[in-house]
């Protein structure tokens, strides 16, 4: 069972795994530019780690791309204006974790950048900042994953003493249904995603690099294909469509075989994995000296008019985009930042878009209905679906009686929260949201007792 | 008013009805089977043991449990088809529906309703019946004989039954053999038995239907036939005048009913794919056991209840293949 899964000669990776219909419905819509709105709100926190710390007053003027909060430690990014203007207030701001939290709000005025910052379209390629250079420019441009995990960039390139990355693995994977900012981001732009994954390469002192893309994107294989050829250091994987082949450990297996021990990381297995948006930025950072103030979204769901990839500004409030998409439609019950499957519902469009941000989901009333919980038939098919080989409906039932040790016995930790099991249960139970529920508490429990 | 809850925001469209209904639709070709086999009486007793399943679930819900009743999830219909499927078409109405109650009251609905019963309410139904009323329960019409008459079937003897007796009577195999028809006629349905375990053909039809739509894995069929095929078949290797051999043991006595439905049951099968194999394994050797040297000619559903019982051990101890963990 735990040999490796070969169909139609592609790849994937080896434990469960689900197909929903992929619903790509942007897919191959060109990407366009939204203007930039009046008012920016930039949230503090758009990763995983410590806050980012604001060194701009009231009233104070900024240009795009200047630092306007700090990296707080080594785990943290930093923020940087996407927008021109005057900075207004620090003031709470609702964002798509669902709480109001600090964001730095800039009245902009006009659209004028940092000198410093190459405003030009022509392709460049200079690769000759060291390892540590590389790595400490990604860092001052705020770069963080952008597949949605948001982990500061920087810190999974400076790779931990006794430890070596031997590969490189670039994410195009996009499994989410309906997303396809990645897949525009790809056919548009694989030059530049090559050349930062080069400068990625570097930076990890690896030799050889795998960019993976499921199968259901034949153009964006192809292009790179053509792009690569007689170059072996960097290889395209074509994957059979399977999700959530976008996890890392999941899309390690699928190119590599390789299994990150379970509570480890990819590097315990000397890969490293960045999104094909992370290697484009780090591109436009070490190339143009740009940072991270902007990024693809994918505008997308069935009611929507017009479907489309946009490239926004960061701090743009949700509600632009769905104008430039051609309006909220009349039937709405849940708008989603991110993909249907792992993405957070957002209570409102006045939530900025975030780093994080690869699609703003519209789904219908019915849509979003979720059917009423019955009783467990054991049909296995959560174990059968689940990626990390556990047993979402025995650490359910663990969490319903508060048996934490017990479930952490049983790997609850290892859970990716991908959502498999809930998205299969034949009796609509919410397996994930006691997951959930269970790894905090958990968490919580190992603390105490260390 | 926007709905904000947390991921995964869409659903597979399957719910407990759309499998139990696809078990239904994959049974089809077996109850097209058994009516064309056992006639008109066949499809009676069909008749009598759903609606009575349902009428007995309908009734312990609204009446006893007081609660939402569950007979729309097409369990009870399963359970209903499955009992008759384990009961010669000979049997009374009356048996029928006692085995209903038995099997609906005591195998489903006194543990909690589906989902939290520990054996396959069916063979519970069966088993009380064969061994509370033995004499109706192993009065085997003979296959395609006075289908169209309601009373008055001519009586044979199921092909386990012909061995089984003619062995105890001094003869070898090779003399018994001589009394059964090509194995092929088996496979299509032309032997004794039970309603429902006649054809082999049919049933491995609602097996591939199954697996197709994705409803049952390979696991529990495979290892249940492999591992009567290999246990039996080592017995025929070393005794070919004693010992029947191994594809007889397939196609004979519900060993294909009972791998493709019955030891499937989702509520009463291990969780891990592990698990599953070890319990078609067990389904597989307890079957030859009984076969070779019990008291019953057959014993598939023995051997399904008894497994039934080691499933909270198998899930325990049998945990899926954990990704990193080696």
């Amino acid at each position: 069972m735990s040999i490796m899964f070969w169909a139609n000669g592609l790849k994937t990776f080896a434990l469960g795994g689900v197909h929903p219909s992929e619903n790509k419905i942007s897919a191959g819509k060109k990407i366009e530019s939204v203007p930039v709105p009046n008012l920016v709100s930039i949230p503090i926190s758009q990763h995983i780690g410590a806050p980012a710390t604001p060194v701009v007053e009231p009233r104070q003027k900024v240009k795009v791309g200047e630092v306007i909060a700090k990296s707080e430690g080594f785990v943290s990014a930093q923020i940087h204006a996407s927008a021109s203007g005057t900075v207004t207030k620090v003031d709470k701001v609702l964002d798509s974790s669902g709480y109001k939290r600090d964001a730095i709000i800039i009245r902009v005025d006009g659209d004028e950048w940092l000198e410093t910052i190459d405003m030009g379209s022509e392709i460049k390629r200079d690769f000759s900042l060291s390892s540590e250079e590389i790595i400490k420019k990604i860092a001052e441009s705020g770069i963080v994953g952008l597949g949605g995990a948001t982990f500061p960039s920087h810190v999974k390139l400076s790779v931990p003493k006794g430890k070596t990355a031997e590969y490189l693995v670039i994410n195009g994977v996009e499994c989410e249904p309906y997303l396809t900012s990645d897949h525009e981001l790809m056919l548009e732009h694989a030059e530049e995603i090559v050349i930062g994954a080069r400068i990625l390469m570097k930076a990890l002192k690896v030799g050889k690099a795998f960019i993976g893309i499921e199968n259901n994107k034949k153009d964006a294989i192809k292009i790179f294909q053509d792009l690569l050829r007689g170059d072996d250091t960097i290889r395209v994987e074509p994957l059979k469509v399977m999700y959530p082949q976008g996890g890392e450990k999941q899309l390690i297996k699928a190119v590599l075989n390789r299994e990150v021990p379970s509570g480890g990381l990819p590097i315990d297995v000397g890969v490293v994995v960045h999104n094909v948006g992370t290697a484009f930025a780090v591109y436009e950072a070490i190339q143009k000296n740009k940072p991270l103030i902007e990024r693809i979204v994918t505008v997308t769901g069935k009611g929507i008019a017009k479907p489309c990839n946009l490239k926004v500004r960061i701090g743009t409030p949700v509600a632009d985009l769905i104008e430039a998409a051609g309006g909220l439609p009349e039937n709405v019950g849940k708008i989603i930042a991110g993909g249907p499957m792992m993405g957070k519902a957002i209570n409102g469009v006045d939530v900025p878009v975030a780093k994080g941000t690869s699609g703003i989901l519209i789904l219908s009333e019915e849509e979003s209905r979720r059917g009423k919980q019955k009783n467990c038939i054991r049909c296995s098919k959560c174990v059968q679906v689940c990626p990390m080989g556990l047993e979402p409906y025995l650490l359910m039932a663990e969490i319903e009686k508060d048996m934490f040790a017990r479930a952490e016995k049983d790997k609850i930790l290892d859970c990716i929260e991908c959502g498999s099991c809930s998205y299969v249960c034949p009796s609509d139970r919410a397996l994930l949201d006691y997951i959930r529920l269970g790894k905090k508490s958990v968490m919580a429990m190992k603390k105490k007792i260390a | 008013m926007l709905t904000v809850s947390p991921s995964p925001h869409i659903h597979k469209e399957q719910s407990v009805p759309t499998l139990m209904y696809g078990v239904v639709f994959a049974l089809a070709p077996a109850i097209a089977m058994s009516v064309y086999v056992f006639g008109l009486k066949a499809l009676m007793v069909m008749v009598y043991a759903v609606l009575s399943c349902l009428l007995f679930e309908f009734l312990i819900t609204r009446f006893l449990l007081k609660k939402e009743t569950s007979i729309t999830d097409g369990s009870g219909i399963i359970t209903g088809l499955l009992l008759a499927f384990n009961l010669p078409s000979s049997i009374p109405w009356w048996a029928v529906i006692l085995g209903s109650l038995v099997a609906i009251g005591i195998g489903k609905m006194a543990f909690g309703g589906l989902g939290n019963n520990p054996f396959n309410p069916a063979l519970v139904g069966r088993v009380f019946l064969l061994l509370s009323f033995p004499v109706p329960m192993t009065n085997w019409p003979a296959p395609m004989a006075s289908r169209w008459n309601l009373v008055d079937a001519v009586s044979g003897a199921t092909p386990l039954g012909i061995i089984k007796e003619g062995l105890d009577a001094g003869l070898s195999i090779p003399e018994l053999i001589q009394k059964l028809p090509p194995y092929y006629e088996f496979f299509i349905g032309n032997q004794g038995g039970c309603i429902g375990e006649v054809s082999g053909l049919a049933l491995t039809l609602g097996f591939l239907y199954m697996l197709y739509k994705k409803i049952i894995t390979w696991h529990i069929p495979v290892s249940m036939i492999g591992s009567v095929a290999l246990f039996s078949g080592i017995f025929w290797l070393i005794n070919p005048d004693k010992y029947m051999d191994p594809l007889f043991q397939v196609l004979t006595g519900g060993v294909l009913l009972g791998a493709f439905f019955m030891a499937t049951d989702y509520v009463t099968s291990p969780m891990s794919y592990r698990g599953m194999i070890i319990f078609g394994i067990g389904i597989g050797l307890i079957t030859v056991v009984i076969r070779l040297w019990g008291a019953y000619p057959e014993g598939v559903s023995f051997a399904i209840l008894i497994m039934n019982a080691f499933v909270p051990m198998i899930n325990k101890y049998l945990k899926p293949k954990r990704f990193g963990v080696k």
